[in-house]
């Protein structure tokens, strides 16, 4: 209980949200400096956090803390804390806010209502703050509570400044959501009687290993945590509401919400349906990694056969999430920590390639693949950079996807050898939507109307987006040490309170930790 | 009271039975007021009618409230020969009662500029159209009736959250029901919808209370005594003999109550009585009507037969799944703003219905907080709807609110957040109001609680499709060319607006305090 760091990290950027939102008319142009300047004072703190945040494995799990009673009545607090993984998340979010905010910074046009444009950028700070909550929340109503505002701002993004279809997308995106939402509810409640009660009944470290009632009672528990973070993360049956969202949304907006907020899906299937039901999901394993496989292949099955880029790229995220959920499910401390670095990774990958699909589209006007070809010849340097993106993506060794899907892999064969095997399928598809598109967007000879009207290539602020998510790529790729070492303390203690250890290597030279 | 205690010998004399004033005053101050609105009415001059009896209504109510958190609150206890009880969970619904007055009299009393309320017509006996009407309106006549007729209701409700036997609650049944009837019909718009819904709420609740009575006859003749503490006695002391009276009387005094807060079946009359009665009306019947009546229900289930609550409890528990399903499926199809209204309500009637069946102390306060939560945003819902207006009426139509958020973006975020609240989102009353109602339906209902709160929770998602249809089109939508625009309201209804607003958000921030305060008075005296 010092400096309340992570509380300032949520009130930063709802105060410069309600500054920009509140700008007089005279002065609206400096709404997106402001935006700019709140989400860069974030990052200043997160960084700082970071710093703070200690790694030693003597270190408590949950740091960084704060707790105030809220509502006692419901044993609810006001409790927030990070462990190594909710901290390279939150990281992560205040990376990717300003960078998405550079990225949409004309996405209005010049001549935009100043009142559409505050409220765009306004939006875009409100949702930081919902995103440093959901992660730093040390109680589970609060995180509840996060979980469910988080999808009114995403809904006002989607829905006011999406695409042609925006309306039913919006509305597609918040049902599903709230469905899942509300199936948590009841669980959320559950927990409490069946938990230790009492003033703290929802935080944290009252209930991990200490959530009583029956096997059943556990295991329905469990399914309704899991169904809203399945719909969430998304998986495989339930993943049809993201391709819309994704699509319909502005680049940046499709950026914070496959990258940061479906995050929440995974993150929460580790924290709590892992630390809280061992049991259940020790019996739900088998069925999990199942739809983790199945979600793998059909969303690269999809992506190929995808002729709209956002929707491809929306479609590579299923698939790399069913390998994050295989990672989590595996239960072991190389597949885990595969997964939590994957959770990063993933959302670079995907930022660069929805903020680089997101530029062409700025210059051509069609998410259409089929209108493309050739646009190497005439940008480049956008060219260049959406092809590391896209081998991101595709787990080139030397960039960052390829640590954790190595991982991920190496720690499920422990276990499930057949999974990964079928996993690896996945890598190769990935190579295959990502290659295929490349070759239909850039290659080819130069586009026709590119002799009437050359499209510019990358500006300086387009390459200012650009660079922080080329770098992340090549820092984490081939020095992945300081975000595994944050990670690492985290994955441990989870699997511990399931109370699994890694299975002993046949080849006895190994050692099993 | 001793002589009562005596089973076989009859009071030699009769006995004036003792009351408490300092418990009841609340009550009297009310009645008090309504009783010199009617003076009023008869001798004050037409033109500062008005005036005088907004102040007069609004004075009364803030006395009474005050003397109901200063005195009543020392004074509690079985007063007036047994048949009223003020208790805490009575006191904490009377001051709610008294607080949704105060805002219904302000929307009540917008005036929009003219000369008298804006929302009652000027003359409710004329026929709808007709040159006596005309003339009525061209001479100055307004409907200032109104007041003292809330009045009366709101002494009706505060009598039936406190009423301690079956007579006492049917009167108080009759005294809240009759008024609203009347209030109905008074629309200054559309004068014909509003006398139908009148005359459909009417029978249809002369029906209800029929309905009540004969079920409260059979639990007489069951405990031989209308008092619900010796109908409880009587239960858990039954020899056997008279078991055929207590079933029938149960379901049929529920069903009169269940009538009252639009549970399906019974829900009939909701729409069309929304829809129909001037809107401030239908805020402050939806706000206050339903509390009252939960207030009874709750009363009813919890002293009276809560001794025999396994062999009826199953059968409200399916009342509420239909209300829920029903309530949120039909709100789905609706096109009039106020007849979604309507349908929400009945879906949050099943709501409350789930909390009241935990049969907990914690399932009281759980109930008390979703009325106090709901109540507030109602009654600003339907003070905005007032508002939003189409070349002079109300603009009900879902068709004509496209497109509002553009043009008044405070009145379309104020009624954004009141759907938010009802959608139960996080931050808002709504949701910690459903959280409130369910966890006791989870903790101590067993099985049949944990699948109310599943078929809750799935009909909240249904109901959150509708809101959300509506923000869109308050805010995603071209405004289409009917020229619709909303009033600036007076300050009364600007009061009575942000509170409700500011409650919502409030009673969802920081909602510690009520809950603490409703946790501490939900003990009922036996």
């Amino acid at each position: 209980m010092s400096f309340p760091i992570l509380t300032l990290m949520m009130v930063v950027p709802l105060v410069g949200a309600a500054v920009v939102w509140l700008l007089p008319a005279a002065s609206s142009r400096l709404a997106r400096p402001v935006a700019l300047a709140t989400s860069l004072v974030t990052l200043v703190l997160a960084l700082l956090a970071w710093a703070r945040f200690d790694t030693g494995g003597s270190a408590e799990r949950y740091q960084l803390t704060e707790t105030h009673s809220w509502i006692p009545q419901f044993g609810v607090s006001y409790a927030l804390g990070v462990d190594g993984i909710a901290l390279s998340l939150i990281v992560m979010a205040a990376i990717l806010t300003p960078v998405c905010l550079l990225a949409a910074w004309n996405d209005l046009g010049d001549d935009a209502d100043p009142k559409r444009e505050k409220t765009y950028f306004a939006l875009m700070l409100v949702l930081l703050t919902f995103m440093v909550g959901v992660f730093a929340a040390r109680d589970v109503f609060l995180f509840y509570v996060f979980f469910e505002a988080m999808l009114i701002p995403v809904y006002f993004l989607i829905g006011m400044f999406g695409g042609p279809r925006r309306q039913y997308a919006a509305v597609k995106f918040i049902l599903f959501s709230l469905v899942g939402g509300l199936i948590m509810l009841v669980a959320v409640i559950a927990l409490y009687f069946y938990g230790p009660g009492g003033e703290q009944g929802f935080l944290y470290e009252s209930l991990e290993g200490a959530v009583g009632g029956s096997t059943a009672a556990q295991r329905w528990m469990f399914l309704g945590f899991f169904i809203a973070f399945a719909i969430k993360a998304p998986m495989w049956p339930v993943h049809t509401w993201l391709p819309d969202a994704a699509s319909e949304a502005r680049p940046a907006t499709a950026v914070l919400l496959v990258g940061v907020l479906d995050k929440v899906g995974t993150f929460g299937m580790l924290r709590f349906c892992l630390g809280f039901f061992p049991e259940a999901s020790k019996w739900a394993t088998p069925v999990v990694i199942t739809l983790a496989v199945i979600s793998v292949i059909y969303g690269a099955l999809l992506a190929i056969g995808s002729r709209d880029m956002m929707r491809l790229i929306a479609f590579t995220s299923i698939s790399h999430f069913g390998f994050i959920v295989m990672g989590i499910f595996a239960m072991t401390t190389t597949a885990g920590a595969g997964s939590a670095l994957y959770m990063v990774n993933h959302g670079f990958a995907t930022a660069g390639l929805f903020l680089l699909a997101g530029f062409l589209v700025a210059r051509h006007g069609s998410q259409r693949i089929a209108d493309y070809g050739g646009w190497q010849r005439v940008t480049p340097v956008l060219a260049g950079t959406f092809l590391v993106a896209g081998l991101s993506s595709l787990a080139l060794p030397g960039l960052s996807s390829y640590v954790s899907e190595f991982l991920v892999l190496t720690g499920t064969f422990q276990r499930y050898p057949w999974a990964a095997a079928i996993g690896t399928i996945g890598i190769v598809l990935a190579a295959l939507y990502i290659l295929l598109m490349y070759q239909r967007v850039f290659t080819g000879p130069r586009p026709e109307f590119a002799a009437v009207a050359e499209p510019r290539d990358l500006g300086l602020r387009e390459k200012l987006v650009v660079a922080p998510i080329i770098a992340s790529f090549l820092l984490l790729g081939f020095f992945p040490k300081p975000v595994l070492d944050l990670v690492n303390p985290a994955v441990g203690k989870t699997l511990e309170l399931v109370g699994v250890s890694d299975p002993a290597p046949t080849n006895a030279s190994g050692s099993a930790q | 009271m001793t002589a009562a205690l005596l089973p076989t010998a009859l009071p030699t004399a009769f006995e004036a039975v003792k009351v408490d004033y300092a418990a009841v005053a609340p009550m009297l101050i009310v009645v008090a007021a309504a009783l010199v609105g009617v003076l009023v009415e008869a001798f004050a001059p037409r033109l500062r009618r008005h005036a005088i009896q907004v102040g007069l209504t609004l004075a009364a109510l803030v006395v009474a409230f005050a003397v109901l958190v200063l005195v009543s609150v020392d004074n509690q206890g079985v007063t007036v020969g047994g048949s009223i009880v003020v208790d805490g969970p009575a006191l904490f619904m009377q001051g709610s009662l008294l607080i949704f007055a105060v805002l219904g009299i302000l929307t009540m009393s917008e005036r929009f500029g003219g000369r008298s309320a804006d929302a009652f017509t000027p003359m409710g006996a004329a026929t709808p159209g007709s040159p006596a009407e005309a003339a009525a309106d061209r001479a100055g006549y307004a409907t200032s009736e109104a007041f003292p007729l809330t009045m009366f209701a709101v002494f009706g409700m505060l009598m039936f959250v406190s009423a301690n036997d079956l007579i006492t609650m049917f009167v108080a049944l009759e005294v809240l029901s009759l008024p609203l009837y009347v209030l109905t019909g008074l629309a200054r718009r559309r004068r014909l919808l509003s006398q139908e819904a009148s005359l459909k709420y009417f029978l249809l609740g002369a029906f209800s209370s029929a309905f009540f009575l004969f079920g409260a006859a059979l639990l007489y003749g069951y405990a031989g005594s209308s008092d619900l503490s010796k109908i409880a006695t009587a239960i858990t002391t039954a020899n056997g003999d008279l078991e055929g009276l207590l079933l029938p009387g149960v379901v049929l005094t529920l069903v009169g109550l269940l009538f009252k807060i639009g549970a399906v079946p019974f829900h009939s009359w909701t729409p069309d009585a929304y829809q129909g009665a001037p809107s401030p009306v239908t805020g402050f019947m939806a706000a206050a009507t339903k509390l009252a009546a939960f207030g009874a229900i709750l009363r009813l289930a919890y002293v009276g037969l809560e001794a025999s609550r396994l062999e009826w409890r199953l059968g409200v528990a399916a009342v509420a799944v239909l209300t829920m399903v029903v309530g949120a499926v039909l709100s789905v199809t609706q096109t009039d703003i106020k007849r979604l209204l309507a349908y929400s309500s009945v879906a949050h009637a099943g709501f409350i219905l789930v909390g009241v069946l935990a049969f907990d102390v914690t399932g009281v306060s759980g109930v008390m907080f979703y009325l106090v939560a709901y109540g507030l945003a109602t009654i600003a819902a339907f003070a905005i709807v007032a508002l939003v207006r189409s070349g002079g009426s109300e603009a009900t139509h879902l068709s004509q609110w496209a497109g509002l958020g553009r043009k008044h973006p405070v009145v379309a975020g104020i009624f954004a957040l009141l759907l938010l609240a009802f959608a139960g989102i996080p931050l808002t009353s709504g949701f910690t109001a459903k959280f409130a109602a369910f966890a006791p339906a989870i903790a101590h209902g067993g099985l049949a609680g944990i699948v109310m709160v599943v078929v809750g929770v799935l009909a909240s998602a249904v109901t959150a499709f509708v809101y959300f249809r509506l923000i869109v089109l308050m805010y995603f939508t071209e405004p289409t060319g009917d020229e619709v625009a909303a009033l600036t309201p007076s300050i009364a209804s600007t009061i009575a607006i942000t509170v409700g607003a500011l409650g919502t958000v409030i009673l969802g921030v920081v909602p510690g305090p009520i809950l603490d305060l409703a946790g501490r008075v939900s003990q009922f005296i036996q």
